[in-house]
C-alpha cells in the first residue's frame, strides 16, 4: 500500500496545487514534497535489506482481459531511486523559490505530477505501466522545459520531445512483441507482468533485435553517445528546475531501465552487444569531457559533464559484474546529487550576475566564502576525489569496467583526469581571480540558498564516508539481477 | 435494425419540423432523437439478426461500430450553434441529412450483401456530397463539393464495376456465398474474382482516403463547413474501415494471397503521406485532414493483420480518434468563427492565456490523436500495434508506424506549441456555447477515463 500512496500522493497534491492562487502554491508545494519524502524514509525504515526480494508490492488488474496488471512494489534498486526522487524533489521546490515563476501553481503542480511518473517509472513491475509512466514523466517536463525556458526553448524542446518519443515508441513495440512471446496464443494467457518477462526463453536472434528497440530508448534518455544531442540544448535552455529535473532524476530513469527492462530481459542479446555499449559508452566519456572541457557557457559545461558521467556508469552497468552493476546503482545517486547541487550553484551565479560566461566571471571567492566551500565540495563529488560520493561510485565502476577489459578500464579511467581538468578550470575561472564587473557586488548565499545546498552537502560526505548505508539496500538485489541474468 | 428505422423516420419528422417558426428546438429535439437511438441501438446486443432475406446482419460488431457512430453525432451536433444564431432557414435539412447519411453509415457496418454495402456508401456519400457544398457563398464550400461529387461518384462507379465482377466470377451479391466460392474446386482464384475484389478495394480505399486515393481528401475538407468535415472525419471514416475490415475479414479471408500486397501497399502509403503530409500543411483545419489520412492508414494495420485482436482493436482505435476528432474540430470550429474564418497555426496563438479550457481539451486530443499516454489514443495505437505484432511476420510495419507515430508528435505539437509558447498578440478570447463547452469536456473526460481504464471498452468484441 505504502508503494501506492508513494505514487499516487504526488499528483493528488498536484490537483491541490493547481488550485492555490498566486505564490502561496509554492510552499503547498514544497510541503508536498516534504510529506512524501517522510513516506520515503518510513518506507526504508521497513525495508528488509537482508532480502532481494520485492516488497511493498501490490499487484491488481488494470486491463484485466489483456493480462495487464497494476503490479507495482519496491526491490533495494527501486528504493534507492525512489529515495532520490523524493529527496531532492523538495530541494528542487526549494531552489524555485527565489524565482518568481508567472503562474506558479501550473509550475509546481507540474513538478509534482512528474514526480509520480518518475516514482511510476522506478516502481511498475508491468511492462505496459513501466511504458505508461515513462511518458507521463515526460509530459510535465516538456511543458515546464517549454513555457518557463530560455529563448530558443521552443525548438529545443520539440526536439527533446520527439527524439524521446521516437525512442520510447520502439521500447513500446519491443514489449508488445515480449508481451505476446508469454504464455500460449489466447489473449488472457498473456501477460506483460515483469517475472513473465524474465521468464521468456528466445532466440539469439530474436534477442538482437528486442536489444536494440529497447536499448534505444534507454540511451537516448541517458543518453549514451551517439543518442546525446538533444541534452546540452535542453539542459541549457530549460529554467533551472527543469534541468535539475532531467539530469538528476529523469536521466536515471534511462539507467533503471537498462537494469530492470534489459539486461534481465533479453541477456543473449546483452551479451552480443555489450563491447559495443561499453565502446559507445567511454567514447561518450572521452567525448563529454574534452567538449566540456571547451565550453564557456557554465550550463553547457556542467551538461557535458553530465555525458561523461553517465556514460561511465552505463560502461559499468553492461560489464555485467557485481562492482560494475552496484557502482552503478551508487553513482545515480552520487550523480544526482552532485548534478543538481551544481546547476542550483550555477543558477546562483546567474541570478546574481545575469551571465553564465566563465570568461564574465571571476573573483567570486573574495565575497561569498560560504558558497566558494559548498562550490568546491560538490566539484570535489564531480571528479570523484576520495571521501565524497563521487568517489565510491566511480572506484566501483572503473573496477568493473576494468575486471571486464583492462584497456577498457584504462581509457574509462582517463574521466578522473579530464573531469579534475574541466571542473578546476571553470571553478578557477568563476572563483578566483579578479573581481569582474558582473562580479563586483556579489552577495554569498541566502538562507533559501543554504536551506537547499546543506542537505545536498550532508550527502555528498554520507555516501563518500559511509557508503554502506546505501549498498547495503541494493546489494541483495544486484545480486537477484546477476543470478537472473547468467541464469 | 431498428436504429435504421427510427432513424429514417425521425429525419423526416425532423425535416417538417423545419416548418416551426422557433428553430431553436430542433437541436435539443435531435439530439434527443439520436439519444433514443443510440439506446434502442443497444438493445440489439448480444442479439445476432438477420433482416430481408439475409440482406443485412445486426451483430455485436454492427451494434459496437452503430454505438460509436451515434455517440459521434450527438457530440457533434452542438457546434451547429452558429447556425442557429444566424438562423439558416436549411437548419432542420442539415440535421435530416445527416440522420439520414448515418442510416448510409449503419447499412455499411451491418451488411450481409454487396448491393447493401454499395447502398449504404451511397446513401453515405451523397449526403456528404450536400453537406461539403452547404455553404452556399462560398467559393471553397462549392469547389469542395463539386470536387468531392467528381471524384466521389467515379469513384463509386469504380466499386460498382468491382462489385459486378465480383458477381460475374461467383454468381451471387451475398458476402458469406462469395466466401465461399473464392477458391475453386482446383484451389486456385478466378482471375476476374481477383480483378473485382482488387477494384472493390480501390473503391473503398477512396471512401476512406487511403492513399494513393486520398487527393481530394485536404482540399474538400478544408472547403467544407468544419461542421460537417468533422462528421466526415468520424462517423464517414468509421464506417468506412469497419465496412472494410468486414468485407475482407468476412468475405475474402480464404484469398489473402491475392489481395494482401495490394493492402500492404495501400496502408504502407496511406501511413507515409498522412504523417508526412500533415507536416508542412499551414493550417490546422489541413493538418487535421493529413492527420485524418494517416489515421487511415493505422486503422488499416488492423486489416493487414486480421486475427482475434483486430475487430477490438479496430473497435478502440476508432473510438479514442472519434473522441480527440470531435474535441479537436470542434475547437478548431469555435477558434475558427472567432477569428473570422481563419484556421491556421497563428489562429490558436497564445489560447492557452485566453482560453485555458479550450487549450485544455486541444492539447489532450492532440496527445490521444499522437498516442501518447494518459490518453485513449494511447490504447488505440497499443492495441493496433498489439494486433499486427500477433500476426507474426509483421514487425517491420509495427517499426515503420512507430517512426511515422513519432513525426505525427511533431505536427501535434505545433498546435500546443502555439496555444501555450505563442504570445496571444491580437488573438481575442474564444466565446463559446454551454452546450459546445459540455461536449468539448465529455470528449476528454471520456478520452482520459480510456486512456486510464481501457479495460472498459477494449475486449467487448
Amino acid at each position: 500500500m505504502i508503494t501506492a500512496l508513494l505514487l499516487f500522493w504526488p499528483a493528488l497534491a498536484a490537483l491541490l496545487v493547481l488550485l492555490i492562487k498566486g505564490q502561496g502554491a509554492k510552499k503547498v508545494a514544497f510541503v508536498a514534497a516534504l510529506i512524501e519524502f517522510a513516506i520515503a524514509l518510513v518506507a526504508t525504515l521497513g525495508f528488509d535489506s537482508a532480502s532481494g526480494s520485492t516488497q511493498y508490492e501490490l499487484n491488481t488488474p488494470w486491463v484485466a482481459s489483456a493480462g495487464i496488471g497494476f503490479h507495482i512494489g519496491m526491490d533495494g534498486i527501486s528504493l534507492l531511486m525512489v529515495l532520490l526522487t523524493t529527496f531532492l524533489v523538495p530541494l528542487i521546490i526549494l531552489s524555485a523559490f527565489k524565482h518568481d515563476y508567472k503562474n506558479p501553481n501550473t509550475f509546481y503542480a507540474l513538478i509534482l505530477f512528474m514526480q509520480t511518473g518518475l516514482i511510476g517509472v522506478f516502481v511498475a513491475l508491468d511492462a505496459f505501466l513501466f511504458y505508461f509512466f515513462w511518458e507521463v514523466a515526460l509530459i510535465p517536463i516538456y511543458f515546464i522545459a517549454a513555457i518557463w525556458g530560455g529563448a530558443n526553448r521552443i525548438r529545443v524542446t520539440i526536439k527533446f520531445f520527439v527524439y524521446t518519443i521516437f525512442g520510447s515508441l520502439f521500447m513500446l513495440a519491443a514489449f508488445v512483441y515480449l508481451y505476446f512471446q508469454t504464455g500460449a496464443t489466447q489473449l488472457a494467457a498473456h501477460s506483460s507482468d515483469v517475472q513473465a518477462f524474465y521468464q521468456l526463453a528466445l532466440s539469439s536472434d530474436t534477442q538482437s533485435w528486442i536489444f536494440w528497440f529497447l536499448f534505444i530508448a534507454f540511451a537516448i534518455k541517458m543518453p549514451v553517445f551517439p543518442f546525446h544531442t538533444w541534452q546540452p540544448d535542453t539542459y541549457t535552455e530549460s529554467p533551472t528546475q527543469a534541468t535539475m529535473l532531467l539530469s538528476g532524476i529523469m536521466l536515471k530513469m534511462g539507467i533503471y531501465g537498462v537494469l530492470r527492462w534489459l539486461l534481465p530481459v533479453v541477456p543473449l542479446g546483452v551479451s552480443q552487444w555489450d563491447e559495443l555499449v561499453l565502446i559507445l559508452s567511454i567514447i561518450g566519456i572521452i567525448y563529454g569531457s574534452i567538449i566540456a572541457i571547451r565550453q564557456h557557457d557554465l550550463k553547457r559545461l556542467v551538461a557535458y559533464s553530465s555525458i561523461a558521467h553517465v556514460g561511465l556508469i552505463s560502461a559499468g552497468i553492461f560489464t555485467l559484474n557485481e562492482q560494475g552493476l552496484q557502482g552503478g546503482v551508487i553513482q545515480m545517486l552520487s550523480h544526482g546529487i552532485n548534478v543538481v547541487g551544481l546547476f542550483f550553484i550555477i543558477d546562483i551565479i546567474f541570478s546574481r550576475t545575469n551571465t553564465r560566461e566563465i570568461t564574465s566571471l571571476g573573483g567570486i571567492t573574495q565575497n561569498a566564502k560560504v558558497l566558494s566551500i559548498f562550490f568546491m565540495i560538490l566539484m570535489m563529488g564531480s571528479i570523484a576525489l576520495p571521501l565524497t560520493n563521487g568517489f565510491i561510485g566511480e572506484f566501483l565502476l572503473l573496477m568493473g569496467v576494468y575486471k571486464y577489459n583492462a584497456w577498457f578500464g584504462a581509457v574509462a579511467g582517463l574521466t578522473i583526469i579530464l573531469a579534475a581538468v574541466y571542473m578546476l578550470r571553470m571553478f578557477q575561472g568563476v572563483m578566483f581571480g579578479t573581481k569582474s564587473e558582473h562580479t563586483n557586488a556579489f552577495t554569498d548565499l541566502t538562507l533559501n540558498e543554504k536551506a537547499v545546498l546543506i542537505p545536498l552537502i550532508i550527502m555528498v560526505f554520507w555516501i563518500g564516508l559511509f557508503p554502506n548505508t546505501f549498498l547495503s539496500i541494493s546489494e541483495p538485489a544486484v545480486g537477484n539481477l546477476l543470478s537472473i541474468i547468467n541464469r | 435494425m431498428t436504429s435504421i428505422i427510427l432513424l429514417s423516420v425521425l429525419g423526416i419528422i425532423n425535416l417538417f419540423l423545419g416548418f416551426l417558426k422557433s428553430k431553436r428546438i430542433l437541436l435539443p429535439l435531435v439530439m434527443l432523437f439520436l439519444a433514443v437511438v443510440f439506446g434502442v441501438n443497444l438493445l440489439d446486443w448480444n442479439n445476432t439478426q438477420t433482416y430481408f432475406s439475409n440482406m443485412l446482419t445486426i451483430d455485436n460488431y454492427a451494434v459496437a461500430f452503430t454505438g460509436i457512430m451515434t455517440l459521434t453525432t450527438l457530440l457533434i451536433l452542438p457546434f451547429s450553434q452558429n447556425y442557429i444564431d444566424a438562423e439558416d432557414e436549411n437548419l432542420a435539412e442539415y440535421y435530416s441529412i445527416l440522420l439520414f447519411s448515418l442510416v448510409g453509415a449503419i447499412m455499411m457496418v451491418a451488411f450481409e450483401n454487396m448491393i447493401m454495402l454499395f447502398i449504404g456508401v451511397e446513401i453515405v456519400s451523397i449526403a456528404m456530397y450536400v453537406l461539403a457544398g452547404s455553404n452556399k457563398h462560398s467559393l471553397r464550400s462549392n469547389e469542395a463539393a463539386l470536387k468531392y461529387f467528381l471524384m466521389g461518384s467515379f469513384f463509386t462507379g469504380v466499386m460498382l464495376f468491382g462489385i459486378v465482377l465480383l458477381y460475374g466470377a461467383t454468381g451471387t451479391f451475398d458476402i458469406t456465398e462469395i466466401g465461399a466460392a473464392q477458391v475453386g474446386a482446383d484451389g486456385t482464384t478466378n482471375t476476374m474474382f481477383v480483378m473485382g475484389l482488387l477494384i472493390t478495394i480501390i473503391g473503398i480505399s477512396f471512401k476512406i482516403s487511403a492513399a494513393p486515393f486520398h487527393f481530394w481528401a485536404p482540399d474538400v475538407y478544408e472547403g467544407t463547413p468544419t461542421l460537417f468535415t468533422t462528421f466526415m472525419a468520424t462517423v464517414v471514416k468509421t464506417a468506412g474501415v469497419a465496412a472494410f475490415y468486414k468485407l475482407m475479414a468476412g468475405a475474402f479471408d480464404a484469398s489473402l494471397a491475392s489481395w494482401f500486397p495490394t493492402m500492404i501497399a495501400i496502408t504502407v502509403l496511406t501511413l507515409v503521406v498522412g504523417n508526412i503530409g500533415a507536416v508542412m500543411q499551414p493550417s490546422v483545419k489541413r493538418m487535421l485532414a493529413y492527420s485524418s489520412i494517416s489515421h487511415a492508414g493505422y486503422l488499416l494495420m488492423t486489416l493487414v493483420s486480421f486475427n482475434d485482436f483486430s475487430e477490438n482493436a479496430l473497435f478502440f482505435y476508432s473510438l479514442s480518434y472519434a473522441l480527440a476528432s470531435v474535441a479537436s474540430f470542434g475547437v478548431l470550429k469555435l477558434v475558427e468563427e472567432e477569428r473570422g474564418g481563419n484556421h491556421s497555426f497563428a489562429a490558436f496563438n497564445g489560447l492557452g492565456k485566453t482560453n485555458p479550457l479550450l487549450a485544455f481539451v486541444m492539447t489532450v486530443s492532440m496527445l490521444s490523436l499522437g498516442g501518447i499516454p494518459l490518453t485513449a489514443g494511447f490504447f488505440g495505437k497499443f492495441f493496433v500495434f498489439s494486433s499486427v505484432i500477433a500476426a507474426g511476420n509483421l514487425v517491420w510495419l509495427v517499426a515503420l508506424a512507430v517512426v511515422l507515430a513519432a513525426i505525427g508528435i511533431y505536427y501535434y505539437f505545433k498546435v500546443v506549441i502555439a496555444m501555450y509558447l505563442q504570445p496571444a498578440g491580437e488573438n481575442t478570447k474564444v466565446s463559446a456555447s454551454g452546450f459546445a463547452i459540455a461536449v468539448l469536456v465529455i470528449c476528454t473526460v471520456l478520452t482520459i477515463l480510456f486512456g486510464l481504464a481501457p479495460g472498459l471498452v477494449s475486449h467487448m468484441l
